[in-house]
């Protein structure tokens, strides 16, 4: 008789082990964001404090996907109900999760004046250069040359604008004494993970953190396992990954 | 816990922007969000200025996007947040109210109506009754109170927590730039004096125990998959909602009893038909008011027994009959005639109704 | 009487809406129902500025009306304005040394002042206003004096505490104001 012994998957404690399968399509990376975010939650012990908040789009998947207490809004509108739960709740550990149109396109003013406000929250955009569950479209982020349904021969930035630089305009105009401003990318999940606990900490000393995450969208790049690691190196290079603002004091 | 302000009946002479203030901190309200539009921004410099003694939070938004999904955010924390609006404020604001319908949110705003479509005034107008009873990609779920002056916002204005909380649905307070800008005397009281005990809120998310040991996660959603699966959602509401309507609509009859030409009009306008009644009782013409005090859900039964009672009827707005198509609907196989007198935008004054009273005497409405 | 409707309209900055506020005050503290709104506009300066306010001994219904008993316009574009205001039972009081020109309205009588030109020779440009509160009073006569005084006191106590010699500036210009137009308005 063979017995065939199984192990259950790897999980951190923040996230929620009833959802089953994920709901997200191959190869995307919102699941190891999200899951990078889980585990940074379990180092910190902020899953009894945390609120996670998830935006419309491919992000709103995540809805049941944490074991934390979870709303899900409208598209591009996180950033206001999470800084107006934690403007209520000074206890509460909010994140706003979503994606780069709803942060930079339909939510860019609240990313605006959260920042300049440095609202006690993190703010966490999902940039795959384009809107997956509506079908692939160009996004504020869609990089030069790049095809969308809605750029079909290629983004032309003299047309459209060049790409939006999130984590360039939110360190330009955050509050440099309260402010974590970073961007990271899931092709280094070690370095995602302790990117996110600064992120948290600086919210936890009562700050303002932004952190950009470049991520995959295989389905709508139309890309197999080579090519959609070369076009996340490609975004590495139009999109630099560092930190841009770490306040005084705040350690990895 | 916010620190309320009035112990005692104290009369005073207030604007209603500065009643509404005075009314949400008698109501225990935490935390107001805004964002400055006219004619409602004195709500706001009130809260303000009242901080320091109530010591109840605010903030000023970038916009009415978020004046209303961050007010979304102070209620799910489990504060009695409110907020405010106006015209196209109110238009923008529509997003965060549908989803406040939808996630069951007793989202409490006043709306202080101005002129419209687009910017236009910044004066008055009852524009944006339909907008505010209906407005979003609903059903309308929602509760409106419908004032007509001073007293009114004060009462209304506590009313209006109690019955968001109670019900879960997004309850308004609807008044318009006169009432918000005028000033006439209004007593101000302690909730409790009047028997008034305000429901007690809770926090929709980070509520009591710990999860995983205590309580699960919560996981509040507005998206669903299946079509099924949201009628199911909706057809609950609805019965939800039809259960409420039966506790919570309001109207006003004023020499309604008798009255061969009924004046059917809500807000400050009802408040002209009144002066105008008196003085067509006056003159011998038998002339009454219906008042819908929640212009949504309406008031069905009495409305209908009013309308069959008289002979005409008279619909009056400061807008082109916004009221009157939601209570039409209602009155389905009446045959009393009818008449209007709308003037969009601008006020509707006891004169204008007299006038058109007198000509409805000498040649019926046959509508 | 039942209840006295009057229209103030002039230029924003005449202090239109200060001297309603003021007869509102003490009609409210006089134990009378009163209603009063401020016209606003886009232009939060520079346009023409209304008051409309009610005085009453039973409640007040309307919030606006339709004709004012009496209506008083400071400017050429007051008189253009507030024509809307007027029938055949109003008083229009207008000022003589601010207007070109004189209202033509079909109303019981048309009274000319010329408070601007008597607050800048006689008093100060400053209580132009106050002079106008004392035209209304007179032209009214619902409130008394020493009504509008104890409310004059709630506004502007606090001015004439620093400066006493305001409160005499001030009460003159009431006092003008009602002399102004006590002889013209019985007949």
């Amino acid at each position: 008789m063979t017995q065939i012994l199984t192990l259950p998957p790897s999980l951190p404690n923040a996230q929620n082990a009833e959802v089953g399968a994920s709901k997200f399509c191959p190869g995307c990376g919102h699941g190891m964001i999200l899951k990078s975010l889980a585990f940074a939650i379990d180092d910190l012990n902020l899953k009894q404090k945390a609120v996670f908040g998830c935006d419309i789009g491919c992000s709103l998947l995540s809805w049941n996907y944490m074991d934390l207490d979870t709303v899900q809004t409208h598209h591009g509108r996180t950033t206001p109900v999470i800084y107006g739960l934690t403007r209520a709740n000074h206890e509460a550990i909010g994140i706003a999760y979503m994606g780069d149109g709803g942060g930079l396109a339909i939510g860019s003013q609240h990313l605006v004046n959260a920042t300049v406000r440095a609202e006690r929250m993190l703010i966490i955009v999902a940039n795959n250069t384009n809107y997956g569950m509506t079908g692939g479209q160009m996004s504020p982020t869609t990089m030069p040359g790049q095809r969308t349904e809605t750029t079909p021969y290629g983004r032309d930035c003299e047309v459209t604008g060049r790409p939006a630089k999130g984590a360039e305009m939110v360190a330009a105009i955050a509050d440099p004494n309260k402010s974590y401003v970073a961007r990271a990318s899931v092709s280094n999940l070690r370095k995602l993970r302790s990117t996110f606990k600064k992120a948290l900490k600086n919210v936890e000393m009562g700050g303002f953190s932004f952190v950009e995450v470049l991520s995959l969208c295989p389905l709508n790049w139309r890309t197999n396992n080579v090519d959609t690691w070369g076009r996340l190196a490609q975004m590495e290079e139009c999109f630099e990954v560092k930190e841009f603002l770490v306040r005084e004091g705040l350690e990895g | 816990m916010v620190k309320k302000l009035i112990e005692k009946d104290t009369k005073m002479f207030l604007t209603g922007n500065e009643v509404l203030a005075y009314a949400a901190n008698a109501a225990e309200a935490d935390f107001m969000y805004g964002y400055p539009i006219t004619p409602q921004n004195e709500i706001m410099h009130t809260w303000c200025k009242l901080l320091p003694k109530t010591e109840a939070g605010f903030l000023q938004t970038e916009d009415e996007i978020s004046a209303g999904f961050s007010t979304i955010g102070g209620i799910l924390a489990g504060k009695r947040a409110f907020t405010a609006t106006a015209g196209p404020g109110n238009v923008i604001m529509q997003d965060a109210q549908s989803m406040a319908e939808m996630m069951r949110i007793p989202f409490v705003c006043a709306v202080m109506q101005r002129g419209g479509p687009s910017t236009a005034t910044v004066i008055y107008a009852q524009q944006e009754t339909r907008l505010t009873c209906f407005g979003g990609n609903g059903e309308g779920f929602r509760i409106v109170y419908s004032t007509a002056g001073h007293q009114d916002l004060y009462d209304y204005m506590i009313k209006a927590f109690n019955t968001a909380w109670t019900y879960k649905f997004p309850t308004y307070v609807l008044a318009d730039g006169y009432q918000g800008k005028m000033r006439e005397p209004v007593m101000l009281y302690d909730p409790k004096s009047r028997g008034i005990e305000m429901v007690p809120v809770t926090p929709y998310l980070l509520g009591e125990g710990e999860i995983g040991k205590d309580r699960k996660s919560v996981h509040l959603r507005n998206t669903y998959n299946m079509e099924e699966e949201l009628m199911e959602v909706l057809d609950q509401y609805q019965e939800d909602y039809n259960k409420m309507a039966e506790e919570v609509a309001e109207y006003q009859e004023y020499k309604a009893e008798d009255a061969e030409i009924l004046v059917i009009a809500h807000g400050i306008v009802a408040r002209s038909a009144v002066t105008a009644i008196d003085e067509l009782r006056a003159k011998g013409i038998k002339a009454g008011l219906f008042r819908p005090i929640t212009i949504r859900p309406l008031a069905v039964k009495p409305l209908r027994a009013a309308v069959q009672r008289a002979k005409q009827i008279l619909f009056t707005e400061s807008a082109n009959g916004q009221l009157a198509q939601m209570v039409l609907e209602k009155l389905y196989g009446l045959t009393t005639p009818y008449s209007t007198l709308y003037k969009m935008g601008v006020g509707v004054t006891g004169d204008d109704i007299v006038q058109k009273v007198e000509q409805m005497v000498k040649t019926p409405a046959t509508v | 009487m039942a209840r006295t409707k009057m229209v103030l309209a002039g230029e924003g900055g005449q202090g239109v809406q200060s001297v309603a506020k003021i007869l509102v005050e003490a009609g409210y503290e006089a134990g009378k129902q009163v209603l009063y709104i401020p016209n606003f506009g886009v232009e939060q300066r520079g346009g023409v500025s209304i008051a409309f306010c009610q005085i009453a001994d039973e409640k007040i219904g309307e919030p606006r009306f339709a004709k004012g008993d009496i209506v008083i316009m400071l400017s050429d574009r007051a008189i253009d304005r507030c024509d809307t205001y007027v029938d055949e039972n109003a008083i229009v009081v207008y000022d003589t040394s601010v207007c070109t020109k004189k209202p033509e309205c079909k109303c019981k009588k048309i009274i000319g002042i010329d408070a601007n030109r008597i607050a800048n020779e006689q008093l100060s440009a400053r209580v132009f206003n106050i002079i106008i509160l004392g035209v209304l009073i007179a032209a009214t006569n619902v409130l008394e004096v020493s009504d509008i005084k104890n409310a004059m006191e709630l506004a502007l106590g606090k001015k004439f505490d620093a400066k006493p010699e305001l409160r005499e500036l001030n009460y003159k210009a009431l006092e003008m104001g009602m002399n102004m137009i006590k002889d013209k308005v019985g007949a």
